[in-house]
């Protein structure tokens, strides 16, 4: 087994590898790896050849792929050392990374410090229980996009999409542009996953329907798919009897969530917030783990790629100046609570700030959708600091800077969305991508 | 002296057709390979264990359910035995777990005595009663109103699939012929004795043919005009856990039975998930293995009596099996209808267990009605040892690595199966032909994801090594299609319909 030391190893070549690995470099780190699984780096934005990438860091539309290269080509002008068609088996406390690779063997890594960087998986049929038989032709949507856009093998010619988030949404859309049949979309929650604008562009512009409040209680078929019976939920989420009707087709894609990818960190013990599925980590993205990093998907699921650039390059930074001793351990830690109206927050603990730090940038999910609504910190039982937010989705993430001088030192940080007592026009500060 | 296996020509004679290609017909062939005869299997389906023999709860059952006397009884104990000496030389992963059989009141603790009992006339080894600390000390998970409990030290777990697998490599290793995508429909009869077998690929002369068809036994002992049994498909449904929750218990943890079944289940696999299930319900349909709210509700409340805490957000993935139902006991022996049709039908729980054994008295009934047999001189006992790339150190993966660079791909992230495995289990005599066949073989696609990411690779690997198109890679079954080209979409409903 061949042994190699670096200052940062980043595992996983997506676009949060990417950016943790460039922004690591420019801080300073001498020595730094990026491993990848796949035999190209740029994770899953390869097979999101769509539009739509790119418009808050590049301030222009890009598909995945294009977005993708902007990174590649700035990691490849460095001396950014990259090992594709490799797989991390184990990356164990104190940065000693094991992975395997056809051309290279088993192979050790001994890195000061290492970003988490491996993206999510999508979650499937077997999560969510869904009765029937068990043919060909149901396939997550993430799966059939890669068939589709990379291979050109198409997974059926009638299509019925189960949820609404934004990959089944974007399969809507590249199926019907193929020329197959794509029936409806079928969503249990009484509002949609999926980014509006996907909503618009991906069904409406074809008259694909969108059933909300509306579950596939069973798949049926022996060898292929034949079809799906559907029914109405009440706001429990249970089948409304006598509400149920059937539809023919040969395909089923499932478009119901992504979960962070962390059996690495799992089996390293890492500390795990239960509703994110990602690390715990404080604003350097520091994880429990002393001198791991975590950044991108694996840290949160994220709608747009350009917030996972920028949370990946704050992950990069801290790894580079914790190889260089810099960033000690800070002792006391304050944890940081998501509150009413409000599902997640990352990062979800403060260590003690850099000197000169002006504000700390939180990133939230929504637990429900809202109007105009406030965003509330509040600094030991105290109200520190409230934002106007138009209008609120669970679909879309919020992104708020806090001013260091309002968080002070107070011991408990909560965050809240409550409706605005009155109408909002515009958004202060960062404006959401819809 | 190879056999063969794939959906190849029939050969135009046999010295004994077996017809079904589950852990019965495959465990009777391999019994058949130690003797100088020519052994066809017939299977319908591109592979075998693609019945009720993949769809179970793979539990090498102790053998104290069964009434003292029944062929149940008998073939139970002897096979749990005989996977206990074969399972390692034949790549069948097996644990020794032990099973409970948990009691809640004093009735119950008054039926786990019985059949503690029962067991002992039965032959089980090492039975005994355990009080309600003993049972929490050894599972701490379990509901906490238990009384107590039957402790069999002698059940284990098992991998239904390579269990099969394991038996018919064996058997193919040893001259015998699997025939798949081939089904019987006919069996010629002349002067009351069997002389051929006739399938939708052609005729077969034969003399001897053992019925092995699981849920279509009775149908396929109607073809001989033995019309002594029916079977009723029984479903049972089940939910799969992930291997991250593989600690809720450590050994099968069945309720105090009742008439019916062995009641909800709470068991480990031999691979580290926990599975609950199954329920029992008669249906019409032999082939309808549906999962429905209804059931998958009923076997969660079952549970939920033996484990409160169910971790039910890391389900994998539920199915439906079908027990092959035809009254109290097997079908095991000759036909009474046409000389030299033996069957061994009906074979429910515990047919998995005692495969091995059916092999064994199948094979002195044949040789009852006729069947001449001789050793053979070269018969090897075991399969060659497959590498399981995330079960070795590392420094034995690095020598994998080294001999077979495709150790060095995973593709199944969430098993840590290698391009090198998967390619073995393609090119094993008893090789993989669909998805689902890799994933009985080696397990990728069997983890959390449920191939949701390996998939399309796995698909790729199939139709390079099978030199097929990717369009004509399979699922599961015959007509399984996966993926279409572009072309094949534009001409419409012809082309895969
Ligand atoms: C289908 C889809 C459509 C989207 N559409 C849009 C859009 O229109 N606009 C937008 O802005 N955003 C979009 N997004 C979101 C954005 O693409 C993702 O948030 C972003 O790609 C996440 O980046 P990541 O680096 O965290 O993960 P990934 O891109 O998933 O990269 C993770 C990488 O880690 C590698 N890896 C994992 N485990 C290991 C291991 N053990 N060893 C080595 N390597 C490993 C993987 O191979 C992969 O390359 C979309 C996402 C998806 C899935
Ligand atoms: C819910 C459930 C739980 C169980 N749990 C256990 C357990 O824990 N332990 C245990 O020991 N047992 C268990 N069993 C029982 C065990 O699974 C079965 O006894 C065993 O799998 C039966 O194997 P088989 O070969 O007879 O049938 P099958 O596996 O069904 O094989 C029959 C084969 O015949 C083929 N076939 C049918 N008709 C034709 C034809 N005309 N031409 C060609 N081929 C044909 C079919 O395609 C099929 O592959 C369980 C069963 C069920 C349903």
């Amino acid at each position: 087994m061949r042994e190699f030391s670096y200052d940062v190893a980043i595992i996983g070549g997506g676009p949060a590898g990417l950016a943790a690995a460039l922004a690591a470099r420019e801080a300073g780190a001498e020595r730094v790896l990026i491993l990848e699984r796949d035999r190209e780096l740029g994770g899953i934005l390869q097979q999101c050849i769509h539009n739509g990438f790119g418009l808050r860091r590049f301030e222009e539309e890009l598909t995945g792929p294009g977005y993708a290269h902007r990174y590649i080509d700035l990691v490849k002008a460095t001396d950014i050392d990259v090992w594709l068609d490799t797989t991390v088996l184990a990356a164990e406390p104190g940065g000693v990374i094991t992975s395997v690779s056809p051309h290279a063997g088993l192979t050790v890594v001994r890195a000061k410090s290492v970003v988490y960087a491996m993206g999510c998986r999508e979650r499937t049929r077997g999560a969510i229980r869904t009765p029937g038989s068990r043919p060909a032709g149901v396939f997550t949507a993430g799966a059939a996009q890669r068939m589709v856009n990379m291979e050109g093998y198409l997974p059926g010619r009638e299509v019925v999409i189960v949820g609404s988030g934004d990959i089944g949404l974007i399969m809507a859309r590249r199926m019907t542009f193929e020329g197959a049949k794509v029936k409806a979309v079928f969503e249990i929650m009484p509002h949609s996953n999926g980014l509006t604008r996907n909503i618009v562009q991906c069904l409406e512009d074809f008259g694909i329907p969108l059933y909300l409040g509306h579950s596939v209680t069973a798949i049926h078929g022996k060898d292929r798919v034949s079809g799906v019976t559907v029914s109405k939920v009440n706001d429990k989420l249970e089948v409304i009897e006598g509400t149920a009707f059937d539809v023919d087709c040969d395909c089923v894609l499932l478009s119901v969530g992504l979960i962070p990818e962390n059996e690495l960190g799992r089996a390293a013990g890492l500390g795990l917030d239960p509703i994110t599925g990602g690390a715990r980590v404080d604003q350097f993205r520091q994880t429990s783990i002393p001198g791991f990093f975590a950044a991108g998907n694996v840290l949160h699921v994220h709608d747009l790629v350009d917030w996972v650039s920028e949370e990946a390059a704050i992950a990069g930074r801290s790894a580079a100046r914790h190889a260089r001793g810099e960033l000690v351990a800070s002792g006391r830690q304050r944890s940081v609570t998501a509150g009413e109206g409000l599902r997640t927050v990352v990062p979800q603990c403060l260590s003690a700030f850099e000197p000169g730090k002006m504000s700390v940038r939180f990133y939230f999910r929504a637990a429900k959708p809202m109007g105009a609504s406030l965003l509330q910190f509040w600094a030991d039982g105290a109200l520190a600091f409230e934002r106007k937010l138009r209008v609120v989705k669970p679909s879309e993430m919020i992104v708020a800077d806090i001013p260091v001088r309002k968080i002070g030192d107070a011991a408990t940080l909560e965050f809240r969305v409550l409706p605005a007592p009155e109408k909002i026009d515009a958004e202060d500060e960062i404006e959401e991508e819809a | 002296m190879t056999g063969s296996f794939g959906a190849g020509p029939l050969p135009p004679s046999a010295d004994v057709v077996v017809i079904g290609g589950g852990v019965v017909g495959c465990a009777i062939a391999r019994e058949l390979s130690r003797f100088d005869l020519s052994v066809v299997l017939i299977e319908r389906s591109p592979d075998v264990a693609t019945g009720t023999s993949k769809a179970n709860s793979g539990i090498l059952h102790a053998g104290f359910d069964a009434e003292p006397g029944t062929w149940k009884a008998r073939l139970n104990v002897r096979g749990a035995a005989l996977y206990a000496e074969l399972a390692e030389g034949l790549g069948i992963p097996r644990k020794a777990t032990g099973a409970l059989v948990v009691a809640k009141d004093a009735t119950q603790m008054e039926t786990v005595a019985e059949l503690r009992h029962r067991g002992i006339d039965n032959g089980v080894a090492g039975l005994e009663i355990w009080n309600r600390d003993q049972v929490v000390a050894h599972e701490p998970n379990i509901s906490p109103d238990v009384a107590g409990a039957l402790w069999a030290p002698s059940g284990a777990v098992v991998c239904p699939f390579l269990a099969t697998v394991g038996f018919a490599e064996n058997a193919i290793r040893n001259g015998a012929h699997i025939v798949t995508e081939c089904a019987v429909i006919g069996l010629d009869v002349a002067d009351r004795q069997i002389v051929a077998v006739r399938t939708t690929r052609g005729r077969l002369a034969t003399r001897f043919v053992v019925n092995a068809a699981g849920l279509h036994s009775g149908e396929v002992a109607r073809l001989a005009g033995d019309d002594s049994f029916t079977i009723t498909p029984r479903r049972g449904e089940y939910i799969l856990f992930d291997r991250s929750v593989g600690q809720l218990v450590n050994t099968v943890l069945f309720p105090t039975p009742d008439k019916v079944s062995k009641g909800i289940l709470v068991s480990p696999t031999v691979h580290g998930n926990v599975f609950i299930g199954p329920d029992a319900i008669d249906i019409d349909d032999p082939d309808d293995k549906e999962t429905t709210a209804g059931g998958l509700a009923g076997i969660i409340a079952g549970a939920r009596r033996i484990v409160p805490a169910l971790p039910l957000g890391t389900a994998i993935t539920e199915f439906a099996g079908l027990r092959a139902a035809a009254g109290k006991d097997f079908v095991i022996g000759p036909s009474l209808a046409a000389r030299g049709l033996v069957h061994a039908a009906g074979i429910q729980s515990p047919g998995l267990t005692s495969a091995p054994a059916i092999g064994e008295v199948i094979v002195e009934m044949l040789q009852d009605v006729g069947l001449r047999l001789k050793r053979k001189a070269g018969f090897v006992p075991v399969n060659p040892e497959k590498p399981r790339f995330h079960e070795v150190d590392r420094m034995t993966q690095a020598e994998l690595v080294a001999t077979d660079p495709l150790f060095g791909r995973v593709i199944c992230r969430c098993e840590t199966i290698t391009e090198a495995e998967i390619v073995a289990a393609i090119q094993s005599p008893c090789g993989a032909r669909t998805v689902d066949g890799v994933k009985r073989r080696v397990r990728a696609g069997a983890g959390r994801c449920q191939g949701g990411f390996c998939g399309p690779r796995v698909t790729a690997i199939l139709a390079r090594e099978l030199g097929i198109p990717v369009t004509a890679v399979r699922k599961d079954s015959a007509d399984s299609w996966l993926f279409l080209s572009r072309a094949e979409l534009e001409a419409g409903e012809g082309a895969h319909a």
